[in-house]
């Protein structure tokens, strides 16, 4: 292993600050995990008809929970993390200033208390607060304005940390005005630029339509505008969520190998390809609407093709770079050289599962893009079996095996056990090779998702292979394993924080890569002009569509379409909330 | 900048499956004739919808000497018609469906087929589906849409052509009278 730079101080011993900024990130983003983790074995039990312990119309209050807390809060939390962590490794100095660093971290907690308070009060019966409208809070299914407002401010505080990450950048450039940006920052800098681009669909929603229809103040929206304007958002969160992922896979997991990274400039291309492609593809999402012409379906699928060209070429650099680690460790041949990984260190190994498993997702999203294939599985089962493979394992297993490396950075304390971290990774992938799997299988035989009952009167699912009762067995049982893995990793990482202090928790140091950036062209950095062509294809991709959709669909709000659902009189609830809300983020700042 | 000869292999692999992709979805679309959902199907007013020529009174008229028109609303929780009756077609007909939603968004899914669709309010899809054979479908919706979400479910009736002429032909006495 590389020990050339290993008397380097801690992390934490460097930038105290930014320490304290990503472990409270993190706290945030594991109370969440346990909470939206519940939720979820209630729902596995629940669907399959295994355990009843909530009505059924409870469920969607649980199912909205777990959906928000773990890929909003968990996901987004756990980015700031690493993020945070990154900005200030890779550029070596601190943030500009550590009050605007818990500022935004005070209005992204507030906003994500708020909307949690909102989907909660679902299971208080005379509260009058509710959210049971799920992730994707299509209208007009309507929630609290507390939780259209929760999540304006989480939003707003996500931009945030973006210019905080922006003004360090700005800092280390008038210092170093010739250097090329350190790959980790590079990363973090187009991430968040995409990021910028992606939220104006769901910010135009939420503040120009949801919150004042939810406050009364508008009669109605248009639903396919609101929808659309979700989805401009939708897919690219979903790179959000992976884009940390992947910097953890190229920057730490081939050092946790015993290698290095393979090539630094082709991870920039692939970062700047997802900049450029994540945004115009969220039409995918949509194409099974009307209201949408079959070419600007054709446009966002070609689109997502070439988007897996970024996900492939991490796969190779991935492999490519563990190979090279493990042939350093002595491994020899075709394929014995994995014999010589280091499987018993549960930051490598659950990278190294959740790659495998994003592997069969990434396939089983291939599926998914193809506009006429995907007529038979949308809105099936199938599709929660995909993204529990992605964002719920590539992702969240990536996040807990970088916990076991990283936290221990973060509070100068050793990892409490790694044979229980190993233990909690094999959990995580057997969980979800059983649950994953099923759903799939699910989603064929015509299962819908987001069902509490998928038991109907007049017809039965019929599947070629194996019996439906089967299916419900292994995606009950493979939830359980999921729940267990994170009680585990949640008892280790709360062990961890309160562990006795060590000089030398882990071996922190990153190497360098085989090929450096030095080779590539430099407008590889030229951040603007990614950022310019990023908006033209935006422009290109959603201006038809979005003009046809209010010119054809009754305007921007729809023509006076009547609230079905409830609709909440206590506004001054909310204005209260909001006070205390400014209030408590005055208490931050001061 | 230098790229390794595998990796330049891999990204032309990678390319060769991309395109390949395209092709068969667009071979799909242009040489199998298989239609997408899209804005063919027209608007209609979503607070108006009762007094709605077709959608106001929903259900099957024949429009041709083999051909169907299905009129189908999606509100909380049932399919009309599909849910407190069956929808009923003749076995080897074309049928077009114009699906739309009354109060939310709701799906429309023939369980076991590629029969699937978004049922948007303000927004009417339109699709065509063919039935062969006697028997029966399953009709679920398959998006969230409220409390009672799971117990939103329907069938279709697929009649021997004979069988369904008699009904259909009852209906309309009905409807007349």
């Amino acid at each position: 292993m590389a020990t050339a730079a290993g008397n380097e101080p801690l992390f934490v011993e460097r930038f105290p600050d930014e320490a304290a900024v990503a472990k409270a990130n993190l706290l945030v983003a594991f109370v969440a995990l346990g909470i939206g983790a519940f939720f979820g074995l209630v729902q596995a039990l629940h669907r399959t008809d295994i355990l009843r312990i909530i009505d059924s119309a409870d469920y969607y209050t649980l199912l909205t929970g777990h959906g928000v807390l773990l890929a909003i809060v968990f996901t987004i939390f756990g980015l700031a993390a690493f993020f945070h962590w990154a900005t200030a490794r890779s550029l070596d100095q601190p943030a500009v200033s550590t009050l605007f660093s818990w500022a935004w971290f005070g209005l992204m907690t507030t906003g994500s208390l708020l909307a949690s308070v909102a989907i909660l009060g679902g299971l208080v019966p005379n509260l009058g607060i509710s959210a049971d409208v799920l992730f994707t809070f299509y209208a007009p299914l309507q929630a609290h304005p507390i939780f259209y407002i929760g999540l304006a401010m989480f939003i707003v505080g996500t931009w945030l940390s973006g210019a905080d990450w922006f003004l360090s950048y700005r800092a280390w450039r008038e210092d170093n005005p010739d250097e090329r940006i350190p790959l980790q920052a590079f990363m973090v800098l187009t991430t968040m630029i995409m990021w910028y681009i992606a939220t104006v669909g769901v910010a135009v929603s939420v503040v120009f339509f949801l919150i004042p229809w939810s406050l009364g103040l508008i009669e109605s929206v248009n639903p396919l505008l609101t929808r659309t304007l979700f989805w401009f958002f939708g897919h690219p969160i979903v790179y959000f969520w992976l884009m940390p992922a992947y910097m953890m896979w190229y920057t730490v997991l081939p050092k946790l190998a015993g290698g290095r990274l393979f090539s630094d400039p082709l991870a920039r291309v692939v970062f700047l390809l997802f900049l450029l492609l994540s945004t115009p593809v969220g039409i995918h999402h949509q194409y099974l609407d009307p209201g949408i012409a079959e070419g600007f379906k054709f446009i966002a699928m070609t689109n997502t093709m070439f988007l897996l060209l970024p996900s492939l070429l991490t796969a190779f650099t991935a492999v490519a770079s563990i190979e090279h680690g493990a042939r350093q460790r002595g491994g020899e041949g075709y394929l014995r050289w994995l014999g010589a990984l280091p499987w018993r260190d549960p930051a490598f190994a659950g990278m190294a599962f959740a790659g495998l498993i994003f592997a069969a997702g990434g396939f089983s999203g291939m599926i998914n893009a193809g506009m006429n294939i995907n007529y038979l599985i949308h809105n099936s089962l199938w599709v929660p079996g995909h993204f529990h493979m992605t964002v719920g394992t590539a992702v969240a297993l990536t996040f807990m095996a970088a916990a076991y490396w990283l936290v221990p950075q973060l509070t100068g304390t050793k990892l409490y056990s790694r044979p229980i971290g190993l233990l909690q990774v094999v959990l995580w992938f057997v969980g979800m090779v059983f649950m994953s799997n099923a759903m799939h299988r699910a989603g064929l035989a015509g299962i819908p998702r987001r069902t509490a009952e998928p038991q109907y009167q007049n017809f039965d699912f019929v599947t070629p292979i194996g019996s439906i009762f089967e299916l419900r067995v292994q995606i009950a049982f493979g939830g359980l394993l999921l729940f267990l893995s994170v009680v585990l990793f949640l008892f280790n990482m709360l062990l961890t924080a309160f562990g006795e202090k060590s000089e030398r928790p882990v071996d922190e140091f990153l190497p360098a890569p085989l090929s450096g950036p030095e080779g590539s062209p430099r407008v590889l950095d030229n951040l603007g002009l990614w950022t310019g062509i990023a908006v033209v294809l935006v422009i290109l991709a959603y201006t038809l569509p979005i003009a046809g959709i209010i010119q054809n669909g009754g305007g921007l709000f729809g023509g006076g379409l009547p609230v079905p659902v409830t609709v909440f009189p206590d506004v001054e609830l909310v204005k209260t909330v909001l006070a205390g809300a400014l209030a408590a983020l005055a208490g931050v700042l001061l | 900048m230098e790229i390794h000869a595998y990796e330049k292999l891999w990204l032309a692999l990678a390319l060769v499956l991309i395109v390949g992709f395209i092709g068969t979805i667009t071979y799909g679309a242009a040489g199998a004739g298989i239609e997408m959902i899209d804005d063919k199907g027209g608007t209609v007013d979503p607070a108006t919808l009762d007094d709605h020529p077709k959608f106001g009174d929903p259900g099957i008229e024949k429009t041709g000497e083999n051909s169907y028109d299905v009129y189908l609303v999606a509100r909380q929780f049932v399919f009309e018609p599909g849910t407190s009756e069956p929808l009923r077609v003749p076995a080897g007909s074309t049928v077009t469906f114009h699906v739309t939603a009354a109060d939310v968004i709701h799906g429309f899914d023939v369980v076991g087929t590629n029969a699937n669709t978004m049922a948007i309010p303000g927004q009417v899809a339109e699709f065509t589906v063919r039935f062969e054979e006697p028997g029966e479908y399953g009709i679920v919706c398959n998006e969230y849409c409220g409390s009672g979400h799971h117990v939103m479910e329907g069938s279709i009736v697929v009649m021997e052509q004979s069988e369904f002429d008699s009904w259909y032909a009852e209906q309309n006495q009905e409807g007349e009278n």
